[in-house]
């Protein structure tokens, strides 16, 4: 019997609206690694403005469609640690002690990956086909670190990757300072965090910074174009799927 | 304590504006993490252990009623004083009588957040007696006029230089060419100050960082030594503790008195782990005639059996603020009460109220760093959620945000016309922003521009151009 590799992509709504290579490369990666990708039409958000905010009915109202739009997939892939942890750790908390959503969302659950982590500790992938010249360094990003454990991932992935050079900077695991709405409700705090980033980010020697979540990207990148820094963007699936011709994140585009 | 946490932002802005204080809280992002992570690392067993802590302590609060009244006839047979008070104010009320009964001027202290929360200095104050700090971060706080900072390290947003600019003031009986260049020489003209305060002192009064059931005893756990001088020189001691720092046994003592130091300093114990069991016996060499425990509820009970009972099982280690990218950027005093940073952000909600601290669970990134550290593994992000949903549920939030998430949240429920305003939005944005690929300022993102740019959208989204390769079998909506 064939083992059963359809995979649903959640594209996460920033990569929709902002990054679409970003969705394209992790389209890439995951025909690679031999699995059917398919992305359907009806997603929207993973729902964490709504959560975060506190309102709990529009929450579950976003988690139904989603559960019921990707159920039928074998696995539900996203690129971002954040709305991955949303699918897979909050969904289930969202409906305890509802007779009929709590198993669906705990079936739903057990099948969402993010996309870096899956690749290697789902489809054992072990290394791939890209080429990066330069020195990059890797942020951990908050949710996807601590909520599902990624770290080991990218780092083994990017190690493959040929001409490119991983240097750490420090403190690559503290919060970026984006937290989602955060960002805008505190903006004097959130950039002071993004401030200390931005300078460990510097500090290092690296010409790129790669992390796993658009938005702390976003952040990041808008903070460095402010401070003029000449250092480039990008998601790491851009870099793991050879595809990072394309202006980086904030660049200007020709 | 007046409590400023209705004016975070106010007071977030004037901390980040602060060359003095954001040079101080420089040290909390080294030192406390640092330490912290070699005493974790060095100990296999760290993880099982705050496992086993977190059982003892939700055992404790689900049978709490038992633990404290069987606490309460150990101490009695110990000779002690056990009196209950629902409120800060009973408290303030029991503590003044006992200073009263002994006829008490000066009373010495010995560190304690719940005097903080009771507000107890300015109460004595203003009834003619005068209590004398006598941990050294807090006497530091004591001559300024200030309260603490940080739930461990109350003068931690402080530098060296300011408390010698203070020491020269308050001191004025020592000769003025001292060299007070080095922090030990702070702590030793401290000491001497105090030597007197103690041996003059009427009454002690201490906190506690455990109360055992089995035993009846208080367990205190300083550096200084202060805390025991405090507890053993004058003729009454005072221990005011809050319910939920009763344990059951002395062995449950000791795991939890393991994860601790190791949390909060990166010790593997605090150098005095003190226990008093009641008052002076006939063959004891020392000891105070009278020992009495002031019990304060003070809004803890009502957690009991909600959402936010976990938070009870805090042990006061102060790893969450050490560990929080936004107590390293404010500190202490922006969040407006006695306890900061992520416990604070969940415990002052309760104790205070939820309209007065509503700021403080909003303020987080949920990073997850706190809950990580937390030796007790108390959820606190997800309790800061849950803070936000009942300012939610009842309106409590600014009236522009709730509407935001309502409008954006009709959109995300209905993918189709989702997708139909997207497609319009993006293209057009980004075509706006095409030349330079961010923006510098956007109308309605002043929040992020104001710092940072907005990176521009690539173009169409990735729906409009996956639906044009139509190579997928996805459902059409």
């Amino acid at each position: 019997m064939q083992e059963s590799r359809r995979v649903g992509l959640f594209v996460t709504c920033l990569v929709d609206l902002f990054r679409p290579s970003v969705g394209f490369a992790s389209v890439k990666l995951l025909e690679d690694a031999g699995y059917e990708v398919e992305v359907p039409m009806a997603q929207t958000c993973c729902g964490q403005p709504a959560y975060n905010s506190g309102d709990r009915a529009d929450t579950a109202d976003i988690a139904r469609v989603t559960i019921e739009t990707f159920e039928e997939y074998d696995f539900i892939v996203a690129p971002s640690g954040s709305c991955a942890g949303m699918l897979k750790k909050h969904y289930p908390s969202l409906f305890k002690g509802d007779p009929q959503w709590e198993t669906r969302a705990a079936a739903f659950s057990e099948k969402v990956y993010e996309l870096v982590s899956f690749l290697v500790d789902v489809a054992g992938v072990e290394s791939v086909a890209a080429t990066h010249r330069g020195t990059v360094t890797y942020h951990d990003s908050c949710s996807g670190l601590r909520e599902l454990g990624i770290a080991r991932q990218p780092r083994k992935l990017l190690g493959t990757v040929a001409g490119l050079k991983l240097e750490e900077m420090k403190d690559p695991d503290v919060c970026c300072g984006f937290g989602g709405t955060f960002c805008v409700k505190y903006p004097e705090i959130s950039n002071k965090m993004v401030e200390e980033k931005t300078a460990n980010i510097r500090a290092s020697s690296a010409g790129t910074l790669l992390a796993g979540d658009l938005g702390c990207l976003m952040n990041m990148a808008g903070k460095l174009r402010r401070e003029e820094a000449d250092i480039k963007v990008r998601h790491v699936a851009e870099v793991l799927a050879g595809m990072d011709e394309g202006p980086a994140i904030g660049r200007e585009r020709g | 304590m007046q409590i400023t946490s209705p004016a975070f932002k106010e007071n977030a802005r004037g901390a980040l504006a602060d060359p003095q204080l954001q040079r101080a809280l420089g040290h909390v992002r080294s030192g406390f993490i640092d330490k912290r992570k070699v005493a974790v690392d060095a100990l296999p067993e760290f993880d099982a252990l705050r496992e086993s802590a977190r059982a003892i302590k939700d055992h404790t609060l689900t049978h709490l009623d038992l633990y404290l009244e069987a606490y309460e006839r150990k101490v009695e047979e110990a000779g002690g004083r056990v009196h209950w008070a629902e409120t800060a104010e009973d408290a303030r009320a029991i503590i003044l009588d006992i200073c009263r009964a002994s006829g008490a001027r000066t009373v010495t202290k010995g560190k304690s957040m719940i005097t903080e929360e009771i507000g107890l200095n300015a109460f004595l104050e203003k009834e003619g007696i005068r209590p004398v700090e006598t941990d050294l971060g807090e006497y530091i706080i004591q001559l300024r006029n200030e309260h603490p900072s940080h739930i461990i390290a109350p003068a931690v947003h402080l530098n060296r230089d300011q408390v010698e600019t203070d020491f020269r003031h308050a001191h004025t009986h020592l000769p003025e060419e001292r060299d007070l260049s080095e922090p030990v020489a702070l702590l030793g003209e401290a000491r001497e100050v105090l030597r007197s305060q103690f041996l003059a002192a009427d009454v002690g009064i201490t906190g506690a960082n455990f109360l055992v059931a089995e035993t009846g005893s208080s367990v205190i756990v300083t550096n200084e030594g202060n805390g025991d001088l405090t507890q053993t020189l004058p003729k009454v001691h005072v221990v005011v503790a809050s319910i939920e720092k009763v344990v059951p046994t002395l062995e449950d003592l000791s795991q939890i008195l393991r994860l601790l130091a190791r949390s909060a300093t990166g010790q593997e114990m605090s150098v005095y782990t003190t226990l008093s069991t009641g008052s002076r016996r006939p063959n004891d060499p020392d000891g105070p005639e009278e020992y009495h425990v002031v019990l304060i509820d003070n809004g803890r009970s009502a957690m009991l059996g909600t959402e936010f009972q976990e938070m009870l099982r805090c042990i006061r280690c102060g790893a969450c603020m050490n560990h929080c990218p936004v107590y390293h950027a404010v500190g202490g005093h922006a969040y407006g009460w006695v306890y900061p940073g992520p416990m604070g952000a969940v415990l002052t909600p309760a104790l205070a109220g939820l309209d007065k601290a509503g700021h403080l669970p909003n303020a987080s990134t949920f990073c997850g760093r706190c809950e990580a550290v937390c030796p007790m593994k108390i959820p606190l992000p997800k309790m800061m959620r849950h803070w936000r949903e009942r300012e939610f549920e009842r309106a409590l939030n600014p009236a522009v945000d709730r509407y935001g998430i309502k409008v954006w949240a009709m959109f995300a429920r209905r993918p189709r016309l989702y997708r139909l305003a997207t497609s319009l939005a993006m293209p057009a944005l980004a075509l706006v922003g095409r030349r330079k690929g961010a923006f510098r300022r956007l109308p309605l993102a002043s929040g992020w521009t104001q710092y940072r740019d907005l990176p521009a959208p690539e173009g169409r989204t990735f729906m409009q151009q996956w639906r044009d390769r139509s190579v997928s079998g996805g459902a059409e909506i």
